[in-house]
């Protein structure tokens, strides 16, 4: 567990490093998961410890973008002067995007759609 | 006695061990109840433990500062979790390689969709410039979303509350519109909601399906990457400042 929560802030710092240091509009953390994905890729996968480790961390991704919803309660005077342009756009930009995505990827989907080769 | 408990309570007020138990409390709570609920998408974990956080912080008269100094420890692990998702990744990687077609062009058009409607529609509505430039990033994950409204003129943390909704939104509405739309297949549902909903499209992604929740990493990860590129080029243009 420590091991693996070490290597995951190892990769995060170095992703950090590389985007401020060169500049990238990219943010730190995204960097950092190409970077371990690539020394997945050298490495021939990730030992049980950052499997188990990850999972953990995964498992309640929920739960740590609660912080930042309760943001809201600062905003709730923009939110109640502007709800309802805000909450159209939210609403139909969220529906669009889902649509427009699903429908694309459907149309450029190879012939036998559905289930993986394992 | 009365007095003891006032003063254990502005002992509490001010230190960073009361934000950081109410989290888990609340999100623990919310988590129970959408599990007794049978992972019905309007149960959202993050909506109701949100909705249980402000109240009681309203109640109390918690300033939103006071709660996230205990808060923050949470928040902090975004990033490691943000790097973990390349363990999924590497996981669904030869069904990866062989969707790259679906998975570019998907990516591409949802992306500019999510950007260009966002802003459009609230600027039909006469929302205010600082208002629809916060909307522009909003279907990224929140730290880049945040770095995003920085750079162009919106307002960050407005952008990181537009974020969570975007991502509670698609959560709870994403099983409906696949299904209306016939789609089956678990690659291209979980990407989809990782390019519409982030982070929060992508929990909830791992907890219906393995391989949605692979592939919602990473189209949030491809998302937000292409999203930072394309907002600052489309914002000011879509806001129509000139």
């Amino acid at each position: 567990m420590l091991p693996a929560l070490t290597q995951l802030l190892i990769f995060q710092l170095a992703g950090e490093v590389l985007a401020r240091g060169l500049g990238l509009p990219v943010p730190g953390p995204v960097l950092g998961m190409l970077l371990l994905f690539v020394a997945l890729l050298v490495r021939g996968g990730p030992g049980d410890s950052l499997q188990g480790t990850s999972q953990t961390l995964l498992q309640h991704l929920s739960l740590l973008f609660v912080p930042a919803g309760t943001g809201i309660m600062v905003h709730l005077h923009r939110v109640a002067d502007e709800w309802l342009p805000l909450l159209l756009a939210l609403l139909v930009s969220t529906l669009a995007t889902l649509v427009v995505t699903a429908g694309v990827m459907k149309l450029c989907q190879p012939a036998t759609p559905g289930e993986a080769k394992p | 006695m009365n007095a003891d408990l006032g003063q254990i309570w502005v002992y509490l007020s001010a230190s960073p061990l009361l934000g950081l138990t109410v989290t888990l409390l609340a999100y623990q709570g919310a988590f129970w109840i959408y599990q007794r609920s049978g992972a019905h998408p309007l149960a959202n974990p993050v909506l109701i433990a949100v909705f249980v956080l402000v109240l009681f912080l309203t109640l109390t008269a918690t300033s939103y500062e006071t709660y996230f100094a205990g808060a923050q420890f949470v928040h902090f692990l975004l990033g490691p979790a943000t790097v973990a998702l390349a363990i999924p990744l590497y996981t669904q990687f030869r069904r990866v390689r062989a969707m790259l077609l679906p998975v570019l062009a998907g990516l591409l058009a949802g992306s500019l969709t999510a950007i260009a409607s966002a802003v459009l529609v609230a600027r039909l509505f006469d929302a205010s410039p600082s208002t629809q430039l916060s909307l522009a990033p909003k279907s990224v994950t929140t730290p880049i979303a945040m770095g995003i409204a920085e750079r162009i003129g919106g307002i960050p943390s407005l952008t990181a509350v537009l974020v969570i909704v975007t991502g509670i939104l698609g959560a709870v509405g994403a099983r409906t519109v696949f299904d209306a739309m016939r789609v089956r297949d678990p690659a291209i549902r979980g990407f989809a909601i990782g390019v519409a909903s982030h982070g929060i499209g992508t929990a909830r992604a791992f907890q219906v399906n393995e391989q949605s929740g692979a592939f919602a990493a990473l189209a949030m990860g491809l998302n937000g990457a292409l999203t930072a590129l394309l907002v600052p080029v489309m914002a000011n243009w879509l806001v129509g400042l000139g």
